[in-house]
């Protein structure tokens, strides 16, 4: 019994039923327990008074929205390499996820900049590497609703994939070259001496549990509807052989 | 493989390859920009370096879709993927045969047209420098980006909306290597950072364009 074994479509469905509501409610309570905590319930920072509460969306869709690419990658890989058409469909089932999220935190992040930096956008390195990440979140998508045939969809997908990877990372680190940027570094690392506060710190991983939840319920249930509507294309076919 | 770059050529500049036209094209944006912005030199000056590079850029795309387009029609693609050449080889002189055909020149014609935005004067060489650098990428990218959209009728704008994201760290700093160089100020690390793109482009992409052309016509 290994994890190859969900690469079964059956297997994987009725592996994956059960799985979406759970998730689908952990998301739910952590979401309304963090963000109620979060908004309600914390001080003000000092320095940047009650505007310091879009952290608890702007962290945490940042964090899903590379995630999001990186898990495509490794789905990508999977596909390639062992040809198990579930991986290829849960990849492009995460991506219109991956978009959304991007966009969430480019919102948030503008609608916190205009009262902190005075801007919606400036040209800083993250803010640009956001922006790019998103620009191929489009193409990624565009390519798989521009290829007919399902197969060839995902290999050419999934090259795209790997080498959009190698350029985000690039431009990620090109854009660096410009300025240090307005973007505070890192406030969140596991081997950081100092993070944000506790009062912040708590509700913070409560909302970042809940969108990991949320993004997997998404993806599931999205995948899902990919081999759904794959087993109907098929039957669809067959009936059409059958007539002809 | 040379002789696959020979026709390619050969292809391109006799009638209705659309040889001149990207140079064409590049010359009109760069006339087009003191139109848009006013024709102070103390505007142009400093923008140029970036407004050439892009411009140049934009007239890379504008030849790409040709690129396997035109074989895969009249069934020339087949033939070659037959052929002994491995795809990779093919995926190269392709990209070989575009860069000849409208990178080179590009790189070649910038260096007169900084002269029409009031580029100052070291600006010049360190452009033509950094496209000549900087243009083998975007071809090599442009291959791929045309690998992948072969097989598609309308191609066309996915192919801009794919390749132009992947052309963000060339762009980057192609432009940084002439901006400088214009400046007076030292071009040494964006212009290894740059050949750095190219280099790593060339040993990698042609293997992306052969799976991406192999997957879209078989």
């Amino acid at each position: 019994m290994s994890l190859w074994s969900y690469a079964n479509p059956v297997r994987f469905m009725g592996a994956t039923r059960p799985l979406v509501p759970i998730l689908g409610a952990v998301a739910g309570v952590c979401l309304v327990l963090g963000l109620a905590w979060g908004f309600f319930f914390t001080p003000d920072d000092y320095r940047q008074g009650s505007t310091v509460k879009i952290i608890y969306l702007h962290v945490p869709a940042a964090l899903m929205a590379i995630n999001a690419w990186f898990m495509m990658l490794v789905a990508s890989l999977v596909w390639l390499v062992r040809r198990h058409h579930v991986s290829a469909l849960a990849a492009r089932a995460a991506a219109p996820v991956g978009l959304t999220m991007t966009l969430i935190a480019l919102v948030t992040g503008a609608v916190w900049g205009q009262p902190m930096w005075g801007t919606w956008w400036a040209w800083d390195p993250r803010l640009t590497a956001f922006l790019i990440l998103f620009l191929f979140y489009l193409g990624y998508i565009a390519l798989w609703e521009a290829v007919e045939e399902p197969d060839a969809a995902a290999d050419l997908t999934s090259v795209l994939c790997l080498v959009g990877s190698v350029f985000a990372v690039l431009s990620r680190y090109a854009v660096n070259f410009w300025n240090q940027g307005l973007h505070q570094g890192a406030s969140l690392s596991l081997d950081a001496e100092t993070n944000v506060a506790d009062v912040f710190y708590y509700p913070l991983l409560v909302c970042i549990a809940g969108f990991v939840a949320l993004f997997g319920a998404l993806v599931l249930l999205r995948t899902r509807t990919e081999i759904r509507a794959r087993r109907l294309h098929v039957l669809r076919l067959r009936e059409r052989m059958a007539d002809a | 493989m040379i002789r696959l770059v020979t026709r390619d050529l050969a292809l391109a500049v006799r009638a209705g390859g659309g040889f001149g036209l990207g140079l064409a094209f590049f010359l009109v944006v760069t006339v087009l920009v003191p139109f848009g912005v006013g024709p102070e030199a103390a505007i142009l000056g400093p923008i140029a370096p970036g407004i050439l590079w892009i411009g140049a850029l934009l007239a890379c795309l504008l030849s790409l879709d040709r690129v396997f387009a035109l074989d895969r029609e009249d069934g020339a693609l087949d033939l070659l993927a037959t052929a002994p050449l491995p795809m990779e080889g093919i995926a190269l002189a392709k990209a070989a045969a575009h860069w000849l055909s409208t990178g080179l020149p590009l790189s070649l014609a910038a260096a007169p047209l900084g002269v029409l935005l009031s580029l100052p004067w070291p600006g010049h060489l360190w452009l033509a420098l950094s496209l000549l650098m900087g243009t083998p990428a975007l071809s090599l990218i442009g291959t791929f980006g045309a690998a992948l959209t072969v097989g598609l009728r309308r191609g066309g704008p996915l192919l801009s909306l794919l390749v132009l994201p992947l052309y963000v760290p060339t762009l980057v700093f192609g432009a940084d290597v002439a901006r400088r160089g214009a400046a007076g100020l030292d071009p040494a690390t964006p212009l290894a950072l740059l050949g750095a793109v190219t280099l790593g482009c060339l040993a990698g992409l042609p293997f992306a364009a052969a799976a991406a052309l192999r997957v879209s016509i078989r």
